[in-house]
């Protein structure tokens, strides 16, 4: 399965080489134009029977993680955070660099933490990744500073087709803009597949102020806390409720012409949608529509429990739907809407 | 000085992404008085008054911070994410209209400690009798503004679209007695100012200015135990000198010094600790585009109830078109 590859591969921001190849390999063939840009977003262009309306859809590559920052005299390995809850990290299953060097985030046994270290979180700066070295000398052969760290986390099937796996943020959408550029589509599309979201937008920050489209469909893997305990109005989006169509965020006002257009089509083809109930939160559409002299943005995406996380959890009927939609959107929906 | 458009154009719906209201009155106001009007893909309206010499972008922004409706409950009370800077405690008991005229009053869960008050714990009450009933009245992505009519009141203004209609309603006052413009003028009525500078970054771009010249409501620095500013209610024009979002050009700065020595136009400077405006986007598009601004001080900015006083919008617009028809260096 696609998205099993996608999100198996490791791709940090700044390293996202290895998403970008199998993403180029996959493309290969069912596109006209396949560019990658300095900074290393790469562009896919499709040839359509009508050029116009020229819709773009985008997806980031790169995922969260952590970065080596420095090599202990033991040997371990400090780190950073690149938007991960250092809550999750003691006892986590890691790969380090390029070589994807097995590693494990450690912290002291609990049979050894005083009463008040058991009661309280661990600082990131308490914790070290562990690659089986004994030394700083023997560690500085396989590791630089600087080198990326990404979760292990196996792609597993469970429940009722629900998919367990690491960087679903935002592979899943990487997946679907795949699809979509095999699929037959009457007009022609551009599919971006960013670097560098997750540290500020970076590579649609450069992407913006050359592309020439008339819309951007941004499509994300996003917050799903439909969990116990918390209200009904505090859980963003519900897992297998259907694609989350974005209102608001920190980045963008969804422009409410389009979103009625989106709506109306997921209407009239009977395909479940619901809105992302957040105002926080911020996506590439932020950069696509006030870059140069801007370009209108719809923000959609999948629903993904512990998101940010190795174990992202999502429902294959939301991927699902929302390939539909996307797709209906711009059989159906786009002409009605752009230039209006 | 037209109090009557000023409440029309205050009385506008407008939240950022949701300016048409504005755009329509603003655009039929101006209709006439410039060479070509338009809106941009952010909604910008830009109207462009031919002129002789540099091109001038002025900027001042539609749009108003409101509240979009994110969620609906069973019982058919609202939930709500802020669009532009709230704080909690200037949205409870307050009421709140939608587009359609729907009134709503925000109220707060019931809480054990009052200090636990914030922004989430608050909804919006439109007096429906459930869910369905509600959702006949209102959807989710639905916008609402404070409900306060804007009103005059003795020397002052009282409207909560202060920021920054009266910007715009300088810049159109100014426009309409303008004789003999010194630049090539582009009029710009920005969108989505208040969640970030957006359109008038997207506007400076496709305008490509000399110069930048943005109109906004700024602190005034009056009232009890607020932090020492230069600017206050009364004290005339303010010219800025710095706020988050820029530091103005001396250039621009020198040429509004000197049109209101010299039209003798009472004035003062200004300087924003917290908060930007227009100018802070067009001041870093493409190249660079030396920029300045025209501030009102303003009271209780941000709250239902945002004032200023009619001398000042007066001696606004007299420097404004003082600088329009002076040309620089």
């Amino acid at each position: 399965m696609l998205l099993e590859k996608l999100t198996t591969a490791c791709g940090l921001p700044g390293f996202e080489d290895e998403v970008r190849d199998i993403i180029k390999a996959e493309l290969e063939g069912h596109v006209d134009s396949l560019k990658v840009d300095r900074i290393g977003n790469l562009v896919a262009y499709k040839k359509g029977k009508k050029n116009s309306p020229h819709v773009a859809l985008s997806a980031h590559m790169d995922e969260v993680g952590l970065c080596v920052t420095g090599i202990e005299k033991d040997g371990t390995l400090k780190f950073e955070s690149w938007g991960v809850d250092g809550r999750l990290l003691p006892s986590m299953h890691v790969a380090v660099g390029n070589e994807k060097l097995p590693g494990v985030v450690g912290c002291k046994p609990i049979h050894l933490q005083k009463d008040s270290e058991r009661k309280s979180v661990y600082e990131l700066d308490a914790m070290y990744i562990d690659i089986g070295c004994d030394s700083k000398e023997e560690t500085e052969k396989l590791v630089n500073k600087g080198d990326f760290v990404a979760f292990v986390s196996e792609f597993t099937e469970f429940g009722d087709n629900q998919v367990k796996a690491k960087a679903l943020d935002d592979r899943v959408g990487c997946a679907a803009i795949i699809e979509l550029l095999k699929s037959d589509l009457p007009y022609s599309v551009t599919g971006i597949f960013c670097v560098q979201e997750e540290v500020g937008l970076r590579g649609s920050a450069m992407l913006s102020k050359s592309l020439e489209a008339d819309l951007v469909i941004n499509i994300e893997g996003t917050i799903c806390a439909d969990m116990e305990g918390v209200d009904e109005d505090k859980q963003v989006t519900n897992l297998g409720a259907g694609p989350c169509l974005s209102l608001l965020d920190m980045a963008s006002v969804y422009q409410k012409k389009y979103l009625e257009a989106i709506v109306k089509v997921a209407e009239d083809e009977k395909i479940p949608y619901q809105y992302r109930k957040s105002g926080m939160g911020a996506t590439d559409a932020g950069k696509y529509h006030t870059g140069g002299t801007g370009i209108p943005c719809i923000g959609i995406a999948v629903p993904c429990r512990y998101i940010h996380s190795p174990v992202s959890v999502m429902h294959k009927c939301d991927f699902e739907n929302l390939i539909k939609l996307v797709k209906a959107f711009i059989i159906n929906g786009a002409e009605r809407v752009i230039g209006k | 000085m037209n109090i009557e458009f000023l409440k029309k154009l205050c009385a506008a719906n407008g939240v950022s992404g949701h300016e048409q209201a504005v755009v329509e009155i603003i655009s039929q106001e101006i209709k006439g008085m410039v060479d070509d009007c338009k809106t941009d893909a952010l909604g910008n309206l830009i109207a462009h008054k031919k002129g002789p010499g540099k091109k001038m972008m002025l900027a001042g922004h539609m749009d108003q911070i409101g509240l979009l409706i994110s969620h609906i409950d069973k019982e058919g009370f609202l939930r709500f994410a802020p669009i532009g800077g709230f704080n909690h405690q200037n949205l409870l008991s307050q009421r709140f209209v939608f587009p359609s005229g729907l009134l709503g009053v925000v109220s707060c869960e019931r809480l054990d400690d009052p200090k636990d008050m914030a922004i989430d714990k608050l909804y919006i009450d439109i007096g429906a009798k459930d869910k369905e009933d509600a959702m006949k009245q209102v959807k989710v992505g639905d916008v609402c503004v404070f409900a306060n009519p804007p009103e005059e009141n003795g020397n002052v203004f009282i409207t909560p679209a202060l920021d920054d209609r009266i910007g715009c309603f300088i810049m159109i006052e100014a426009l309409k007695k303008l004789k003999k413009p010194a630049f090539d003028l582009y009029f710009v009525f920005t969108s989505q100012e208040e969640v970030g500078l957006r359109g008038a970054g997207t506007a400076a771009f496709s305008i490509e200015p000399d110069y930048g010249l943005a109109f906004d409501v700024t602190v005034s620095a009056d009232t009890p135990k607020v932090r020492p500013l230069p600017s206050k209610m009364y004290g005339g024009a303010a010219i800025k000198l710095k706020d988050r979002s820029l530091l103005c050009h001396p250039v621009m700065i020198r040429h509004l010094e000197k049109c209101a020595e010299k039209g003798k136009i009472k004035h003062q400077y200004e300087i924003l600790e917290m908060g930007g405006t227009d100018s802070g986007a067009i001041h870093v598009s493409r190249g660079g585009v030396p920029s300045g601004v025209i501030s009102i001080a303003s009271r209780h900015i941000h709250t239902s109830n945002e004032m200023c006083a009619l001398s000042d919008i007066e001696d606004c617009i007299a420097l404004t078109v003082a600088a329009l028809e002076t040309a620089i260096g």
